[in-house]
């Protein structure tokens, strides 16, 4: 028996031997793809500069996560794209006519600071994007609050800068009337580069919904508490109903609902605990908004509530199957008893 | 209707049963592995040069949990010694010289009287080896007689929401009355009015045949459940068809079930009309290293070398030997291993079906908390166990955890997280043994000190 059969070496593992199609890098692409027609539509309203600022912000996003890995020689994260979509985010929460340099140091903030120093993805505990964001809004707070004119508006307004629709709300001067709610809804106002149209970040917001890449309960929550505590309270000259659409519709709240407060790492995984997370942001957006010295406080309403997700996912434990209703209210009585009996 | 459990995850179902079946021609040895069940291994009633019958018993064992085992071929017993076990390690088996006659040794086929006894048929489910034929291999006569007088619903596993697996769903298309007659056997030896069969949706065609044969006539309820994996885990069974949910930690007897799949319930007829023992089975083989899937009639003790050369050879180099179902089948390490009893598939895969990512690392997304059927939060199970914290894993309930690989599946970042419950439940068995022998280590002392 001349003849040796060559043995083959087989892989083992425990199961499952087959996984999903959909890794990290998918779910990042649908995030891209989500927030791409509120990023065309930004370029066509607002010109070269917004996508300018996009490619910089995510080209630096890019480079200073493959530097930073590169130095401190651990494996390369790129790939996963989630870079990117920081990147992009935080360049949709910029003034348009922003200097291209402000972006490159809030991603450095986002991307080393904020991400990398705490061990990379899925380790940071606060949103790079809206860090990176708070962090110019505190060192460039001039930059950060001029408002450039949109092409819509252009024959209407004769100026070069603008206030936003938010600051006619919660301000002294009347709204002018080229900030109708169909405006606001489609998009035509001044504001931040992807905050203006409502309806395409709202359309954006449906696809990661429809693809299962964010779940219902966090934005649905966020925006359900903006709106019932704005219908509530009213202010200003509106009527309720115009006041808490105007409310919705204004500022960051639907991109921040959609893409922001649902970043996976930084926010609750509980199903109670997604619930009480958007209940958070929204009531504390609406607070900084009646009472605060911003006119804007989602971004800090969502960093407050970042910091709330590990004591809210804890207190959210979930009972395992099998565990009926009389199962739960005979243990609290027991522990209830055994209580009792220690007094 | 069937009721819905939560979580539970939609794989690429991969299945083929438009493939007729082929019989797997018997090669030249058999080696029969004399553990082909959970409990103590058999000993062997025979010995080398003896000349054994097809489905004569070789081997027994007088234990509880226990079932023998049968020869597959007709031939001479070369040799007795330890072979290479589809589930790891070296066991006895009892390797058969086919003559290719196949003579064989039928038992008596029961009597009309006897197919009304209880005490009957549970003693021929015994004597034919027949044990629990979807994976778990439990001796199918103690489940029974363990859930008597306990159980007031009996449940046919029907699901096989496992991808690629075809066995259950070609039963039932080609022997649907043989199986029907199987359940109604099973039904009078558990002691109860009704059984429930349910089959996952997606075998519409298998579910219109036995409905076309009357079912009611043998105390027999046909429910479609829905597809969804895993719909045919005993728990989720018992959750679909009578909307009770077992206990932690318990068995579906403890809310008056009992699970028996549908190749155990053909087992069984063939046990009692035919006087077979368990011998063959169909067994799908499918994945990238084959040209095309095979549903095989495979007798047991056929290695996986000769099966692989019976369905036409590798096409590509396999990377791993999967047994069952991809879902829950574990690895066999060599092609020399032979098919058992228990063995429902076998997947040959290369690196094509390969998704494994060095370093992965967890993005908090969730995922696999929405999709788990057991309503365990596997990504804080799985921090804790890299922390090793035994305290806050027994907290969040990962002794629950009965292994479906929802969670891995579905992880985008691909963590191990299934693998790491696995071990992290062995981890906790290790751990009570070892405070057990303390104990009783402690006990002794104290006794010789008094």
């Amino acid at each position: 028996m001349s003849e040796k059969k060559e043995r083959i070496v087989f892989d083992v593992a425990y199961q499952p031997q087959v996984k999903t199609n959909r890794d990290t890098q998918r779910i990042m692409l649908d995030v891209i793809i989500a927030l791409m027609p509120a990023a065309v539509w930004a370029v066509y309203q607002f010109g070269i500069n917004a996508l300018v600022l996009m490619l910089v912000s995510c080209a630096s996003a890019v480079f200073f996560e493959w530097g930073y890995r590169k130095l401190l020689k651990k494996e390369q994260t790129i790939d996963d794209l989630s870079a990117v979509v920081t990147g992009l985010m935080l360049s949709m929460t910029l003034p348009p006519s922003t200097p291209w340099w402000v972006p490159v140091i809030g991603v450095f903030f986002a991307i080393v600071v904020v991400k990398q120093l705490y061990g990379g993805i899925g380790k940071n505990f606060l949103n790079p994007a809206l860090a990176g964001r708070a962090f110019l809004m505190a060192s460039y707070a001039s930059i950060m609050g001029t408002y450039s004119v949109p092409r819509a508006l252009k024959g209407t307004v004769d100026a070069v800068t603008m206030a936003t629709p938010l600051s006619y709300m919660y301000g002294e001067a009347a709204m002018p009337k080229y900030y109708s709610l169909k405006a606001i809804f489609l998009g035509t106002t001044a504001g931040a580069l992807g905050e203006v149209s409502a309806l395409l970040l709202i359309l954006g917001g449906l696809y990661l919904v429809y693809r299962k890449v964010i779940r219902w309960r966090i934005p649905l929550s966020f925006l359900g508490t903006v709106a019932i505590l704005s219908l509530v309270f009213g202010y200003g000259t509106l009527d309720r109903g115009g006041w808490m659409l105007y409310n919705l519709f204004t500022g960051g709240i639907i991109l921040n609902g959609f893409f922001m407060a649902t970043d996976y790492t930084t926010s609750p995984v509980t199903f109670k605990g997604q619930i009480l997370y958007g209940f958070g942001i929204g009531a504390i957006t609406m607070l900084i908004r009646y009472f605060g010295g911003f006119p804007e406080g989602v971004s800090y309403a969502i960093l407050i509530m970042n910091l709330c997700t590990w004591a809210i996912d804890k207190g959210f434990h979930r009972h395992q199957f099998g565990v009926t209703k009389e199962d739960i209210a005979a243990e609290k009585a027991a522990k209830k008893a055994a209580k009792k009996e220690a007094v | 209707m069937s009721y819905k459990f939560r979580g539970g995850v939609h794989p690429d179902y991969m299945k083929s049963p438009e493939i007729p079946v082929t019989v797997i021609a018997p090669p030249k040895q058999v080696v029969i592995p004399m553990a082909q069940h959970i409990g103590a291994p058999c000993k062997p009633l025979v010995q080398v040069g003896d000349y054994v019958k097809m489905y004569q018993k070789i081997g027994e064992n007088p234990a509880p949990v226990s079932a023998p085992v049968h020869a597959s071929v007709s031939g001479k017993v070369v040799a007795i010694e330890p072979r290479p076990h589809p589930l790891g390690d070296l066991i006895p088996a009892v390797v058969i010289e086919n003559d290719f006659q196949d003579t064989p040794e039928l038992m008596e086929p029961l009597t009309e009287e006897q197919l009304k006894d209880p005490e009957a048929i549970l003693t021929r489910i015994r004597e034919a080896g027949v044990v629990g034929m979807g994976g778990a291999m439990f001796p199918t006569a103690l489940k029974i007689r363990g859930g008597i007088g306990k159980v007031d619903t009996l449940i046919i596993n029907g699901a096989e929401c496992e991808p690629y697996l075809n066995g259950d769903h070609l039963t039932m298309l080609n022997f649907p009355e043989q199986l029907l007659k199987g359940i109604e056997l099973v039904r009078i030896a558990q002691g109860v009015e009704k059984a429930y069969y349910g089959i996952e949706k997606n075998k519409q065609d298998a579910i219109d045949l036995l409905n076309s044969l009357n079912p009611a006539q043998y105390g027999i309820e046909i429910v479609p459940e829905n597809v969804k994996y895993p719909q045919g885990g005993e728990k989720m069974q018992v959750k679909a068809i009578t909307n009770r949910e077992v206990k932690p930690g318990g068995l579906p007897s403890g809310v008056g079930c009992n699970v028996v799949s549908t190749r155990t319930a053909y087992a069984i007829y063939q046990a009692c009309y035919e006087g077979k023992s368990v011998i063959e089975r169909i067994v799908t083989y499918g994945g990238s290293a084959l040209a095309a899937p095979v549903n095989g009639l495979t007798r047991v003790g056929t290695s996986f070398e000769h099966i692989a050369e019976q369905c036409g050879g590798f096409v590509k180099t396999p990377r791993k030997i999967v047994l069952g179902g991809p879902m829950m089948g574990i690895c066999a390490t060599t092609l020399e291993a032979v098919n058992v009893k228990g063995t429902a598939g076998v997947l040959f895969f290369t690196e094509d079906e390969d998704r494994h990512v060095d370093n992965p690392t967890c993005i908090h997304c969730g995922k696999c908390l929405t999709v788990c059927p057991m309503n365990l939060e596997p990504l804080f199970m799985y921090m804790y166990y890299t922390k090793r914290d035994f305290e806050m894993m027994a907290k969040y309930h990962i002794t629950d955890c009965f292994e479906c690989g929802s969670c891995s599946f579905n992880c985008p970042a691909r963590m191990p997280l299934t693998h790491a419950f696995k071990t992290a439940k062995i981890m906790f068995q290790q751990k009570a043994a070892k405070e057990k022998a303390k104990a009783e280590a402690e006990a002794a002392a104290k006794e010789a000190a008094k």
